[in-house]
């Protein structure tokens, strides 16, 4: 459950930046989430619910861009779709493969009131 | 208030040195103690953020790292899952190097000082850091426990994670390298059952060797397993209970224990 930790420094970023803002209230946040980032959707969402209450996201509309991974072959430079981190490029089947997308877990905007 | 990094001092996470008299808990919650005032401006402003959530843990991880390289302190990162004898390496390895380096122990569990008394009892510094509900150390954890600690120049920190193969994968702490072990007793496909963890480590112990020939665990599986999501992954074959292939692991320490570069 390291969603949960995940959820409690959102919380904390938007904290920081709505204070450097003097914001009192969070419309919408913007999030950026890669397929292979590591975070269980479903554990994302639960932890999400019990950790915003009574937080300046309680009532915030939560948008998630979910980012596809996206592997290059160091190969044979084969840039492919990945869903799993053990998956061999589709073309020459090697193993030794830089991760391009999918890794990403940022927070990427706030609409503040 | 903590003034190092300006955490807040109520309980969720504990560090204890073991063996001195006196106990520094370091405690937080993740209260929110400003008031949500309702303004009535109603100016909405976009704010583009474009941060990476895990940034603060990040930061503190390099500054750990950075405190590392400065007193040249291998610092290891031991992952696994529950029981795969982390603790019985680290009780091994201490014992047998004691008159080589000088060794220090954080220990990571949900509960107890059990595994910091089994380190303690080897006559090595050991803290115990009790997450709670916590499922893994992070880098803030560490940084208050090397406060403690003071660890000399030239030593090995051995981090020993709390048993789980999931959540300590995102969490850099600011090691040199992470380890990860698994027990022959576990099955051979754990490296893709449980991908994130082989694919963050740069060594794999692979513990109880000696039970082999009494379970269905094939190294060769194993290691090509680890391998589709680690081509560089290295690999070392131990028992600690025969002490076969303790040797190898010691030399990997030794060669990773860099000797103060004179400039």
């Amino acid at each position: 459950m390291h969603e949960l930790s995940i959820v409690m420094s959102i919380i904390d970023i938007t904290e920081k930046e709505s204070a450097k803002h003097n914001a009192s209230q969070v419309d919408e946040i913007e999030l950026e989430i890669g397929t292979l980032s590591g975070i269980e959707m479903p554990a994302f969402d639960f932890a999400w619910q019990q950790a915003v209450r009574s937080t300046l996201l309680e009532n915030a509309k939560r948008t998630i861009n979910e980012i596809p991974g996206e592997g290059l072959c160091m190969e044979c430079d084969a840039l492919f779709p990945m869903q799993q981190l053990y998956e061999p490029c589709p073309v020459c089947g090697h193993h030794f493969i830089s991760i391009q997308k999918g890794k990403e877990l940022r927070v990427k905007s706030l609409v503040i009131n | 208030m903590c003034a190092t990094c300006g955490c807040d001092a109520n309980a969720s996470s504990s560090i204890r040195q073991i063996g001195e008299d006196h106990d520094h808990s370091h405690d937080h919650t993740h209260d929110h103690t400003h008031s949500h005032g309702h303004g009535h401006s109603h100016s909405k402003t976009i704010v583009e953020v474009e941060k990476d959530v895990l940034y603060e843990n990040n930061l503190l991880a390099q500054r750990n790292r950075g405190y590392f390289d400065a007193k040249n302190i291998l610092a290891l990162n031991l992952v696994s899952s529950p029981g795969s004898g982390k603790t019985s390496l680290l009780e091994r390895t201490l014992t047998d190097l004691k008159d080589q380096f000088t060794c220090y122990v954080i220990e990571g569990d949900q509960q107890t000082s059990r595994d910091a008394d089994r380190i303690h009892a080897t006559g090595t510094k050991v803290a115990q850091i009790n997450t709670g509900k916590g499922c893994h150390l992070d880098a803030h954890m560490i940084l208050h426990a090397l406060q403690g600690m003071k660890p000399v120049e030239n030593s090995i920190l051995f981090i020993e994670n709390v048993g789980n193969l999931v959540c300590p994968a995102m969490f850099d702490l600011g090691e040199k390298e992470r380890v990860v072990i698994i027990s022959v007793t576990e099955g051979d496909d754990k490296p893709i059952k449980y991908p994130d963890m082989f694919h963050t480590s740069t060594v794999c112990v692979i513990n109880k060797t000696d039970l082999l020939p009494y379970v269905p665990f094939s190294m060769e599986k194993v290691k090509e397993y680890a391998r589709q999501v680690n081509p560089d992954l290295q690999f070392i074959e131990v028992s600690c209970t025969s002490g076969e292939g303790l040797p190898q692991w010691y030399q990997w320490l030794k060669e990773k224990v860099l000797l103060p570069q004179s400039v």
